[in-house]
């Protein structure tokens, strides 16, 4: 018993000393840089940014050869620190969250097959694509829910995945894997989404999902910025433009329009209002009135809360009713 | 003399680790893309094996056996060359980076290369005398070595040959490893 403590101890003991020498011998120069910005990385090695592993980034970035906003899993401020550590400027990063382009839960969609193969989205579009009439459906087997290395997608009672948006990192798993390709990442702050990817004319639609995007083209009159556009029978809204008014998703017949800031909090306009007009004009809904050089008021009715009059008021005058808002600007 | 020449023949063709006893896939399949790097994987295995086995060898005979510590021998072993192959790893990176690049995980993965320990188990199993394990050790590193550079000769001709889609890669690799493996069998018989 003894001996054998003693000689594995031994052994142990000469094998770390050799190697210890060794290391002080053979020791090899790396940038010392790289150890810096490979502590400040989040450390999730999560593959979001095409390279393996955060080490692999740190050298990339090290090289030039990535942007340092390609770290999907790192907030604004390790951004912001890895631009200052490396002397580098960044501009305006918008996060962002991968978003479900399909509203056809199995309460909505068409089903007319009943699909008894491997849970997996993957397998299902190879096999017949699933059970849901609808060619451009989210199957429902949770693929994304398993491909997922943050736990921020879980498949609702409907069969469809909802992504919580403080979990989600954009790292774009889930879009690479999802087969009917119905997530698409989008900023964060986008919450007027179009719930459909079918191309189909609306015939065709209406036979397979109550939800479907049927080409109407109503949300494409009614956008006040010219964000929603129709193409062949589908339509999207472009992020960049659209104010989050949530018009569209009002005014959509089929309801293929969610809008996520629902309830919305309407604006109300104080005292303090010096009457410049500049509110009532900038509004897309008329919903202020009031004559120049007089206190203005907000039609409750009208107002859709999109807070466009709010950054362009010269006297801070207009705010919105209740608690703030989740959107700034 | 004689003993040494049919020991290095016995375990670089006719016992050859890969192609006969199937010792050492990983590596083999895994390295085998480019000459060069088969080549470093090679000459990283003879130091490491030759080394190992002949350290092995020592521990066997003075430690194990004289204190019936024999039930050690896989933990010590193990540690042996773990700690070879930490030190190979140091020593490869600091004198041949794109080497050390181009080995990648395989490296440190010699750790757990079954012909390593392989070698020092069976010098022992044979109760061959300290100089015959060295010799075996080196044969049998060597045969390893042209084992990995045959397939990596083969696999880089077959780069530019216009393979059937079902047959490429993996696939391809096993068929040759195997077609290989026949190729030695024609050894068996001539050493014992």
């Amino acid at each position: 018993m003894l001996e054998a403590i003693v000689s594995l101890t031994g052994l142990g003991f000469v094998a770390a000393f050799g190697l210890g020498l060794a290391s002080k011998k053979f020791h090899v120069e790396v940038d010392p840089r790289l150890e810096k910005i490979e502590e400040m990385l989040p450390g999730l090695n999560c593959g979001g940014c095409g390279y393996p592993g955060c080490s692999g980034f740190a050298e990339g970035l090290l090289a030039g050869e990535v942007e340092v906003t390609s770290c999907a899993p790192a907030g604004e401020e390790v951004v912001a620190q890895l631009a200052d550590f490396l002397g580098l400027e960044v501009s305006g990063v918008v996060r962002k969250i991968a978003v479900l382009k399909c509203g056809g839960g199995v309460d909505k969609a068409v089903i007319e097959a009943l699909y008894e193969g491997v849970e997996d989205c993957r397998a299902a579009v190879l096999l017949g694509g699933g059970g849901k009439s609808c060619r451009y459906s989210c199957v429902g087997y949770s693929t994304c829910e398993k491909v997922c290395p943050f736990e921020a997608i879980t498949m609702g009672a409907d069969g469809l995945p909802v992504v919580d948006p403080d979990l989600c990192t954009a790292c774009n798993k889930c879009v690479v894997a999802c087969p009917r390709d119905v997530l698409v990442l989008e900023p964060v702050d986008h919450q007027v989404i179009i719930r459909c990817s079918s191309p189909d004319p609306a015939g065709k639609i209406k036979k397979v999902c109550s939800v479907g995007c049927t080409g109407c083209g109503i949300c494409e009159k009614v956008c006040p910025v010219d964000a929603a556009l129709l193409d062949g029978s589908l339509a999207s809204i472009d992020p960049e433009r659209c104010v989050e008014c949530g018009i569209c998703a009002a005014k959509c017949p089929a309801d293929t329009i969610t809008d996520g800031l629902l309830p919305r909090k309407t604006v109300v306009i104080s005292e303090a209002c010096n009457g410049c007009t500049i509110c009532a004009r900038v509004c897309p809904f008329d919903a202020i009135a009031g004559e120049a050089k007089e206190l203005h008021l907000v039609d409750p009715e009208k107002c859709v809360g999109c807070q466009l009059c709010i950054p362009r008021c010269s006297v801070q005058a207009i705010a919105q009713t209740g608690p703030p808002a989740p959107m700034e600007g | 003399m004689k003993t040494m020449l049919l020991v290095i023949i016995s375990t670089v063709f006719v016992n050859n680790f890969v192609l006969a006893r199937f010792l050492g896939l990983c590596p083999f399949m895994g390295v085998s893309r480019k000459i060069e790097t088969a080549t470093g994987m090679g000459m990283a295995v003879v130091f490491v094996m030759t080394v190992a086995s002949a350290v092995t060898w020592n521990i066997q005979n003075f430690i194990l056996n004289p204190f019936g510590l024999q039930y050690l021998q896989t933990i010590m072993f193990i540690l042996v060359i773990a700690s070879l192959v930490q030190f190979v790893e140091m020593f490869i990176r600091k004198i041949s980076p794109p080497l050390y690049q181009s080995l990648g995980i395989f490296l440190p993965l010699i750790t757990t290369n079954c012909a390593v320990l392989g070698v020092a188990l069976l010098t022992i199993q044979k109760d061959l005398n300290f100089f015959v394990t060295i010799v075996f050790a080196f044969g049998s590193s060597i045969g390893f070595t042209l084992a990995l550079v045959l397939m990596a000769g083969i696999r880089e001709r077959l780069e530019m040959a216009d393979v059937p889609v079902p047959f490429r890669g993996t696939a391809l690799a096993y068929i040759i490893a195997g077609l290989l493996s026949l190729a030695f069998m024609g050894f068996s018989g001539m050493v014992k």
